[in-house]
């Protein structure tokens, strides 16, 4: 693996709910390398946003850290104060979400909503960064670019927000990206085109990237390590092909299982049983022991480590011989 | 195979819009633009395409929320248009939709019990112990036991919200249900749920249904044929499943070629720009400026379906001499 760029260690993130805090994430500990590009999969509500969030600083009023270490570049996130972070934030660490419709600001032509960021992070003059924002602009594949610029966001398709987002996002050059969902509201066509652009601009600009998504197909398509969340636990981290292949976890297994496609026609599909916990009723013990088709005892009583399976393969199972 | 329950034939849906001035010429919004096909009974006939082409539109006047522009819809062979007020009546009892998003088309303020019995009552169905019968049982079929009855939506995960809307759907005993987009809205584990009980419930009541998605697994999964719409009009209609019978259609072929695979990691041919505009879709062939084996033809004519082989009908020039 190359150096490590961002490192999470043993996080633990809190929701307060009257005067109980309730873990909504526990455990987390990953490495992302330079350049590299790793994925988070699973369902709603297993906390795969709310790891983005603590890495962007940005967790809701009710939600705090209670324990465990983010650093980036070996430095700590954690600990950093409130201006500490709006140095970070944009300039380093960057983000694009599921809506480009919303995440842009709708009374500002787009071009300027990109310009400002360089304005506000690489201390250039107007003139210049009007200028960078128009190459970023072009490099994301944008088309007549000079015009586009003082177009409003409702001028534009989804497809071309989504591009301007990332314009946004890429312009100062920052060392990670995170993609929440940044395809799940575009057509398939367009997702392509997305997706592309992304591999494209990873390869060139070499910025690593977290990127979360629910679409297994889609982590396939870019992502080199991917890990699985289940329940605010990481269930399951290997190399995308590794992972998607040879399934160790039981419930990463259940997932590719209980996927539709042409080649499952004619067949039942395969059913997860149960539904994921609430944040408020999570029990001790293995988080997927109530809907483990093959629990046993000790799974209900004690939480597994995660532990190796392979070369690069971690697994969260009592089941899986270490 | 069966003989056919549903039958379009030149619908269309044209949505005016507002005049930008006086002398301004009035503009349409051509959501559906002359689509024909046919539904077999107990057959499942999957409706692709990307956003606003026009096939959730296509759902809503096959269950007559929407009133075409032009064109005709017949069911059971009989034209729906010149319906009595009591036979259309009856036609909305045979015919339902069940909607993507569970969590707003469930009334918050009323039980599951109230939503499910209230189209028993306007149809005059029972009485008030036999409605109540009918529901549970159901409930029963779509996995929800009797004691749902008594509950409230925000009661309800998205799942069950969603087996609900199915219920709803099934009280009347329909004949032909337009599922839009059911199943998108859902996590994986609890989609396979929902599409298991979609197909169980159709094999055992031998429902037909029109299977509205944008999720090309979702619909190669269940559908027998599969009809693909690209601005506003039907450019492919296939048989699911049949590997030597694949999809011919340039768009088609890119729509499925762009969809990631879980399997493997695979090149496609990516779509390059937008779908157009569809107030003033382009000339000729609607997906020529897209197409990569454009030819001259296809900017000035129209291609129109024709058939290609048993169950397979194709919009293309390239096709064209197969005839």
């Amino acid at each position: 693996m190359t150096n490590s760029l961002l490192e999470m260690r043993d996080l633990e993130v809190a929701f307060t709910l009257g005067k109980q805090d309730y873990p909504a994430l526990q455990q987390m500990t990953f490495q992302i390398g330079e350049k590299e590009t790793v994925g988070i999969v699973g369902e709603s509500g297993c906390g795969k946003s709310l790891t983005s969030l603590s890495i962007m600083g940005l967790l809701p009023g009710t939600a705090k850290i209670t324990k465990g270490e983010i650093r980036l570049d070996g430095k700590s996130l954690v600990t950093s104060s409130a201006q500490q972070w709006s140095g970070v934030r944009g300039k380093d660490i960057t983000m694009i979400f599921q809506d480009p419709m919303t995440a842009l600001n709708p009374l500002m032509p787009v071009g300027k909503q990109i310009a400002e960021m360089a304005l506000l992070h690489l201390g250039v003059s107007r003139k210049e960064a009007r200028q960078l924002a128009l190459d970023m602009m072009a490099k994301v594949g944008l088309s007549r670019v000079d015009r586009l610029y003082g177009d409003y966001p409702h001028q534009l398709s989804g497809g071309m927000m989504q591009r301007i987002m990332i314009a946004m996002a890429l312009i100062c050059q920052p060392k990670l990206l995170i993609a929440d969902e940044p395809t799940t509201a575009l057509d398939v066509t367009i997702q392509a085109q997305i997706l592309n652009l992304l591999r494209d601009m990873n390869h060139s600009t070499g910025t690593a990237m977290l990127f979360i998504s629910h679409d297994l197909g889609v982590i396939r398509e870019v992502c080199d390590r991917v890990i699985v969340m289940y329940a605010g636990y990481m269930v399951e981290e290997a190399p995308v092909e590794e992972l998607l292949d040879h399934p160790r976890h039981p419930y990463t297994a259940g997932l590719l299982q209980s996927l539709p496609g042409a080649d499952k026609r004619g067949r039942i599909l395969y059913t997860i049983p149960g539904r994921v916990p609430p944040l408020t009723g999570r029990r001790t013990g293995c988080p997927f022991a109530g809907r483990c088709p093959s629990a046993t005892a000790i799974c209900a009583a004690e939480v597994p480590q995660m532990k190796k399976a392979g070369e690069q393969h971690l697994v969260r199972c009592h089941l899986v011989a270490g | 195979m069966n003989r056919e329950l549903l039958k379009v034939s030149g619908l269309t849906k044209h949505y005016p819009l507002p005049r930008q001035g006086l002398m301004e010429k009035k503009q349409v919004v051509r959501a559906v633009d002359g689509i024909s096909f046919r539904i077999r009974e107990g057959e499942i006939f999957g409706l692709v395409g990307e956003s606003g082409c026009g096939k959730s539109t296509t759902g809503q006047m096959l269950v007559q929320l929407v009133k075409q522009t032009e064109g005709e819809l017949y069911f059971q062979g009989e034209p729906v248009s010149g319906l009595s007020e009591s036979r259309m009546k009856a036609l909305r009892r045979d015919i339902q939709i069940v909607f993507q998003d569970p969590y707003s088309s469930l009334n918050p303020k009323k039980t599951i019990g109230w939503t499910l019995e209230e189209p028993l009552i306007i149809h005059r169905i029972g009485d008030k112990l036999q409605r109540r019968k009918i529901v549970s049982e159901t409930l029963e079929q779509v996995g929800l036991d009797a004691s749902y009855m008594d509950r409230y939506p925000h009661e309800l995960s998205g799942g069950q919200k969603q087996r609900v809307g199915i219920a709803a759907a099934l009280v009347l005993e329909p004949k032909f249900i337009v599922i839009d987009e059911a199943v998108s809205a859902l996590d994986v584990s609890v989609q396979s749920q929902i599409l298991n009980l979609l197909k169980e419930l159709q094999e055992k009541r031998g429902l037909t249904y029109l299977f509205i998605s944008h999720d090309l697994n979702v619909v190669e999964y269940i559908s027998d044929r599969i009809g693909v719409m690209y601005l506003g009009k039907i450019v492919e209609i296939f048989e699911a499943g049949v590997a030597d019978k694949g999809p011919l259609h340039p768009y088609t072929r890119a729509l499925f070629s762009a969809v990631p695979d879980v399997h493997k990691r695979k090149e496609h041919a990516v779509l390059q720009g937008d779908v157009p505009n569809p107030i003033e879709p382009p000339g000729g062939c609607a997906f020529h400026p897209r197409c990569p084996a454009v030819m001259d033809i296809c900017r000035s004519e129209v291609p129109q379906l024709r058939k290609v082989g048993s169950g397979h009908e194709v919009s293309c020039h390239i096709y064209a001499e197969g005839e």
